[in-house]
């Protein structure tokens, strides 16, 4: 009977632990943050107000909730610079999105048609960047696009530019820098459902009449459709909110939402602000993926 | 079309059917090889297959017959060789345009596609007017007695439900050969055999023409018209079922299909022996046709086998002694084996419903076996 009863708080302990962790590291910090874009930018330590007073007892709280405002917010809508910012981050990370699945749907399909053991060095190959630090490699592509970096150097000797083009400090620069970072985290899903794809299924499309590129169409892409949502949110997500790439690579023109946020809370020491412009892009991110969600669930309990 | 109905008769004459009848087969298989890296998965193999017929591909596992399936389902190219349907060589034809389909083992349905979709899915690929495919699609699925499943998907069906979706998704192509790849081997066992007898039925329904892989044999000699009998890469024997059970060309394959029992002897100087074995001198019931004082042996099924506790009166039988060393009660019938003077042990079948108030024999009583001469096949390899 103990037993039993100790067996069933580890369960409920193991259920627990990912929501703990969800509330601990994502949505306390999101409060806080939420918090801090209702208050008003001040010079004080915190450069904002108000504060919790605590030591005031309940008047402290009615006074704190006295003083929230919606400023940060109108701000938003006041000044074009954000909502360019939103739809230059959206923008960035919906086509690179786009040039990953191109690019990494190829990669991770033949690395899952390889020969079995071939398959465990192409993957290690894949993920091989990531031994090297982050902020390294970027600075390696800011040598690489320079004017008389190795890129162009090359395109001269090869003949197939005679000016040498201006890479750096432009979209291109920023595209080249995200799909090269984000591979990894495109191949990989799609490479774990490619693998387990029963080869006699593309042999009974085959048997059935169908020639090889429509069975790509009509059993191959639908059966790693879990896998390709996967790599496009694990990309996604992360890119429209990306900060370095852009700050080192891109222009200064349009900054990313990124971009625009650090700008607010280093810059302008306007830390309402930029938890306003964090709350939303949160907002704009999480919605799609909620509705999403609720309507795959639909379906799986349809079926 | 014509429809070979000689199944399971004594008459019917396996290899030699090509040379009497007028018919030309459907399928010719001429000298066709395939090699993966030094092995020969399929080696020289020649075969007619004729319109209408259903024709088992029999063999332990590792023989080759998948790969023959898979050759003229052209998912192998074939090191050497042809195929011909009606006459027309398929072997370099992509597998999408050959007017062939195929059962898969696994089933391969595919998931997330309806029963209706996936039946329907070789007849979008012809370009067929959509009232056309709905049409046929209906038909099948009624046929395999689906009708109510249409919207489900694969994952909702039991395993002969997912059987009888993949049967009608390759039938309904009307394809000039049906390949069957283990059909029936992932059902289990009562299903399995109430399916054998739909199988058979719904191929004089249809006529079409079926080439079957079983490593079942029991499978083989109950669905099919001539079973092919694999070993190697290599045909064995092409018979008609009871012609392989009864007059197997070979010790493989006479101990491949069915129990059996070997005596190793040389031919007698009348032709009508064989001298020498561990039943002492064997009558045979036509004459050997071999060299005399040449090896041969004979071979005798276990229910041909009489067994009996007084030694039988020395008429023409063959007959020798031994002591039962295992008994097995198999329900309609008893399995003995039985130890003779040479150390050896001989297989006998009873049938226990034809047993009269005799007690039965026991482990460890000395009994006779005797066979008449017509039980005996002689087999020169």
């Amino acid at each position: 009977m103990k037993r039993a009863k100790s067996d069933r708080s580890w369960r409920s302990l193991v259920i627990a632990a990912p929501y703990l962790w969800l509330l601990l590291f994502f949505l306390v910090p999101f409060l806080i943050v939420l918090k801090i874009s209702f208050a008003q930018s001040a010079i004080a330590l915190p450069p904002y107000t108000p504060v919790f007073d605590f030591s005031a007892g309940w008047r402290g709280i009615e006074n704190f909730f006295e003083n929230l405002s919606v400023g940060s917010y109108r701000l938003l809508g006041s000044d074009p610079l954000y909502l360019l910012s939103y739809v230059k981050s959206l923008e960035i990370a919906a086509f690179s999105t786009l040039m990953l699945l191109a690019v990494g749907y190829p990669i991770a399909y033949g690395i899952a048609r390889a020969p079995r053991r071939l398959q465990a060095v192409l993957v290690v190959l894949v993920v091989l960047p990531f031994w090297t630090s982050f902020l390294i490699r970027i600075y390696a592509w800011m040598n690489i696009l320079q004017r008389d970096g190795p890129l162009n150097q090359l395109l001269m000797t090869l003949h197939i530019v005679r000016q040498p083009p201006v890479w750096l400090a432009s979209d291109t620069a920023i595209y080249i820098g995200i799909v090269y970072s984000y591979l990894p985290f495109m191949v990989l899903p799609l490479y774990a459902v490619l693998e387990k794809l029963d080869q006699s299924l593309i042999e009974a499309a085959a048997d059935l009449g169908c020639p090889r590129w429509k069975t790509f169409w009509l059993v191959t892409l639908p059966l790693s459709s879990p896998g390709l949502l996967a790599g496009v949110l694990l990309c996604f997500i992360p890119i429209v909110g990306e900060f370095v790439i852009p700050d080192l690579l891109g222009g200064s023109r349009t900054p990313m939402i990124g971009q625009t946020i650090w700008m607010e809370f280093f810059g302008n020491k306007d830390w309402p602000a930029a938890s306003a412009v964090a709350v939303v892009l949160v907002c704009l991110l999480v919605t799609p993926i909620v509705i999403f969600q609720h309507q795959a669930m639909r379906k799986a309990e349809r079926d | 079309m014509q429809k070979f109905t000689s199944k399971h008769a004594e008459t019917s004459c396996g290899d030699e059917r090509s040379g009497d009848t007028a018919a030309r087969p459907l399928l010719r298989i001429e000298g066709l090889s395939k090699r993966f890296g030094s092995v020969a998965a399929v080696d020289r193999l020649s075969l007619d297959i004729y319109p209408g017929e259903f024709f088992a591909l029999l063999g332990p596992s590792g023989c080759g017959k998948t790969t023959l399936l898979r050759l003229i389902a052209g998912f192998e190219r074939p090191t050497a060789g042809r195929i011909l349907l009606d006459g027309v060589d398929i072997a370099s034809v992509p597998p999408y345009r050959r007017p062939v389909n195929m059962m898969f083992q696994s089933y391969a349905l595919f998931p997330h596609l309806s029963v209706e979709a996936n039946v329907a899915f070789g007849l979008k690929q012809e370009g067929l007017p959509r009232r056309e495919i709905a049409g046929r699609v209906a038909d099948i699925l009624a046929m395999v007695k689906l009708g109510d499943y249409a919207a489900r998907k694969p994952h909702q069906l039991s395993g002969g439900q997912r059987q009888r979706v993949a049967l009608a998704r390759s039938l309904v192509k009307r394809p000039r050969v049906l390949l069957l790849d283990e059909p029936l081997a992932a059902l289990d066992k009562k299903l399995r055999d109430a399916t054998r007898f739909e199988l058979m039925e719904l191929q004089r329904q249809i006529k079409l023409t079926f080439i079957i892989v079983t490593h079942d044999q029991s499978e083989a000699m109950m669905v099919a018209d001539r079973i092919g009998v694999m070993d190697q890469g290599r045909l064995m024997q092409v018979a008609a079922p009871a012609e392989i059970y009864q007059r197997p060309n070979s010790r493989w394959v006479a101990d491949f299909v069915g129990d059996i029992n070997f005596f190793q002897g040389r031919v007698g100087d009348d032709h009508m022996t064989v001298e020498g074995t561990a039943a002492g001198r064997l009558r045979v019931a036509a004459p050997i046709e071999a060299e005399a004082r040449t090896p041969v042996w004979v071979a005798v099924r276990p229910e041909r086998m009489l067994l009996s506790r007084q030694e039988p009166a020395s008429g023409l039988d063959n007959s020798l002694g031994g002591t039962i060393v295992e008994t097995g009660y198999l329900g309609e019938l008893s399995i003995y084996r039985i130890r003779v003077a040479d150390g050896s042990a001989v297989k006998a079948a009873v049938v226990n419903a034809g047993r009269g108030g005799e007690p039965v024999p026991a482990q460890g009583d000395h009994v006779w076996l005797s066979f008449p001469p017509e039980a005996a096949t002689v087999l020169t390899r």
